[in-house]
């Protein structure tokens, strides 16, 4: 019972002076997704799905304090591609540094001033793939998040616009305590590469529903910013129709604490799946990707493939399932964990897991941890290659699946500069 | 070009002598046979010219044109003029044939104050060097040595020497795992390399691949040490005869 009234006061403690008020569709959103939270509570130390990672500093009333980060100038991820830029200053939208919201193929909207518009698409988006996603698990800090989000983009597309939408999360404040929700549909078959980057805030939680009609192409890549102090915990919610292609990659440097969770619901046949990771810690460094991917429909393909770099007692965590519903038949699915410890202290926890009720079906799932393969260095060594670069090639070289996963080659050169960069600032 | 002398080197985590006062020279130019029965250290030696670890030199020294090599990172040793040619090259997942033949090239041309090839140059001169030896795009898109089959893997150490050009080269039993055409092959690419300022040294087991590389030196190695040193005939001498009229005649 104290561990139940724990989590309670924990969920009264955040939700103090912040009721969801109003009319419309958001508000009504935000009252049931406070329904769906109070016999929840917040998450705590004991429960199964944080016992990896403790969740005491995102469930805090307050966000803890973080020091700024300075990138002394260094040009941001993604700068150099034409792109539509919407900006977010601590988690408030900038309607100064964004360019204008509009470009053929698109529909964007401000979920501030959409949540009250009667009849808006997003009314049947927003919160309704969080709302699956909290069973067979609970997931209540994304229904605390449909609960409290203020500000976030809401884009339907319907044709294929001529260059991708990127999200850019700065942060100003050593206190910010940032709640974004973002929905995105995907028309039959419409095409959208979504970029993100950027810290976001002090404390950052971070909602993404994404909704793939049949034939739908999405491709999302994000870097979380190398920020040292930050900490997040982000959730995509993804439905994927018929023959519709999601593809997510995720570059985490740095940063105190992220909890990256996805939830993919693979509904229509002959539909593609690809979530991957590559990141990087040094020091205090806790990083988990928690991914959950469920096939409900057949011949459909599926992908998890997380890579993580440690160093210094950095800690990285992996939980990852596949569901394979009954009927379900003809899946592949596919699941790699791995780290490369570049020293005794660092540490991998990895949980994979696999659940199958079709049986004509292919899935495969591995997790290793390692160090760095001392005769490869060797080879590179005789070769000529200097040691700390023969290193950085053999990193580069872990990470490489997970990077296979960008298809667009401009992107994944700017992935790679900035893996580079990374490893050249942490020599070891 | 190559000054070995009195070299005794043991196993850095056990106390296992593998070398006992090894005297080697190789001159500009020459072609060189190491010959011996298994266990005799004849890798051990090619291990510890490159600088890999896990042994330790107790005594002795090895010159490559009169710069001391024990004392030089692998890297160095590299970018001074000395290859190995692997007996079992290593595969690397995740780094292109194309990316570490190039990366190489350049650390190399960075080493000695050179600038770096540039991409065209390169691929030029890759296509090349492949061409003669048989390798295909597709090998060299591939990842270092991944999938490859023995003679491939030892094709590609090949390339390399044939990319590298280095001035030391060591041959490290390449004509295990060959079959009769990749042999030929393998020794054509090696012949084309031979000029006069250019030495290797051929570990072997067999004379047969004597017959393709034909050496100027043959020298049987047992127990640690070089045990006699004579011309080609010698290679023919061990493969009709064995190694024990020559060990019963020096000990």
């Amino acid at each position: 019972m104290a561990v139940l009234q724990a989590k309670a006061d924990a969920l009264a403690a955040r939700l103090v002076g912040q009721e969801p008020a109003g009319q419309g569709w958001l508000a009504e959103a935000r009252r049931a997704a406070l329904a769906r939270l109070a016999p929840m509570g917040l998450p705590g130390k004991r429960d199964e799905y944080w016992r990896y990672t403790n969740p005491t500093d995102l469930t805090a009333p307050e966000a803890p304090r973080a020091a700024l980060f300075d990138s002394k100038g260094e040009p941001r991820p993604f700068s150099a591609l034409d792109r539509l830029k919407i900006v977010f200053v601590d988690g408030q939208f900038d309607a100064s540094q964004s360019d204008d919201l509009a470009l053929e193929g698109l529909e964007i909207s401000r979920l501030s001033e959409a949540g009250a518009q009667a009849g808006h698409w997003a009314a049947n988006l927003y919160g309704v793939l969080e709302a699956r996603g909290q069973s067979p698990v609970e997931r209540p800090l994304a229904a605390l998040n449909t609960a409290q989000a203020k500000d976030g983009v809401l884009i339907r597309v319907t044709g294929r616009p001529s260059k991708p939408v990127s999200l850019i999360y700065l942060r100003k404040s050593e206190s910010s305590d940032a709640t974004l929700h973002h929905c995105i549909r995907v028309e039959t078959g419409a095409e959208l590469t979504l970029l993100e980057n950027g810290p976001a805030a002090a404390r950052l939680s971070k909602v993404m529903e994404v909704d793939l009609a049949e034939g739908a192409r999405f491709h999302h890549i994000r870097t979380q910013g190398r920020d040292h102090e930050r900490r997040a915990v982000s959730h995509i919610f993804a439905r994927i129709g018929a023959r519709a292609l999601f593809k997510s990659f995720t570059l985490t440097a740095n940063g105190r604490l992220t909890r990256n969770e996805a939830f993919l619901e693979i509904l229509g046949d002959d539909a593609v799946a690809h979530i991957a990771g590559a990141s990087m810690g040094d020091g205090d460094f806790h990083h988990d990707d928690t991914v959950f991917v469920t096939h409900a429909a057949e011949r459909s393909e599926s992908r998890q493939v997380f890579k993580k770099v440690l160093k210094n007692g950095a800690v990285g965590v992996f939980q990852g399932k596949i569901l394979v519903k009954s009927g379900a038949q003809k899946t592949d699915g596919y699941q790699i964990s791995q780290s490369l410890l570049l020293d005794d202290d660092s540490q991998f926890l990895a949980k994979p897991e696999l659940e199958i009720y079709a049986d004509d079906v292919k899935c495969s799932h591995g997790s290793t941890s390692g160090a760095i393969d001392e005769t490869a260095l060797y080879y590179l060594r005789s070769r000529g290659v200097p040691l700390k670069q023969a290193q950085s090639l053999l990193v580069l070289a872990f990470l490489a699946e997970a990077i296979a996963e960008i298809e667009d080659e401009a992107i994944v050169d700017d992935i790679r500069d900035r893996l580079e960069a990374w490893l050249h600032r942490h020599e070891h | 070009m190559l000054e070995i002398k009195n070299l005794h080197v043991k196993l850095a985590e056990e106390d296992k002598v593998i070398l006992r006062g090894l005297d080697l020279t190789i001159g500009a130019g020459e072609v060189h046979a190491i010959m011996g029965p298994n266990g005799s250290g004849k890798s051990t030696l090619s291990y510890v010219l490159s600088g890999r670890d896990g042994y330790e030199v107790t005594a002795g020294s090895a010159k490559l044109l009169g710069e001391e090599l024990l004392e030089m990172e692998p890297e160095a040793r590299a970018a001074a003029g000395l290859f190995l040619a692997f007996q079992y090259p290593v595969e690397i997942p995740g780094v292109g044939n194309m990316t570490f033949l190039r990366t190489a090239l350049n650390a190399q041309r960075k080493a000695r104050g050179e600038d770096e090839i540039s991409a065209g140059d390169f691929l030029k001169l890759v296509r090349e060097k492949a061409k003669t030896l048989k390798i295909d795009a597709d090998m060299l898109k591939r990842p270092v040595n991944v999938g490859f089959s023995g003679g491939e893997k030892k094709r590609n150490e090949i390339l390399q020497m044939a990319m590298l050009e280095p001035k030391m080269c060591i041959l490290d039993e390449t004509d295990s795992g060959l079959d009769v055409d990749a042999m030929k092959l393998v020794s054509d690419g090696v012949n084309a390399l031979r000029d006069a300022g250019r030495s290797f040294l051929v570990i072997t087991h067999y004379q047969r691949l004597l017959d393709h590389i034909k050496p100027d030196v043959v020298h049987i190695m047992a127990a640690g040490r070089i045990i006699k040193t004579g011309g080609p005939d010698l290679a023919l001498e061990v493969e009709n005869n064995g190694y024990a009229d020559i060990l019963a005649e020096v000990l």
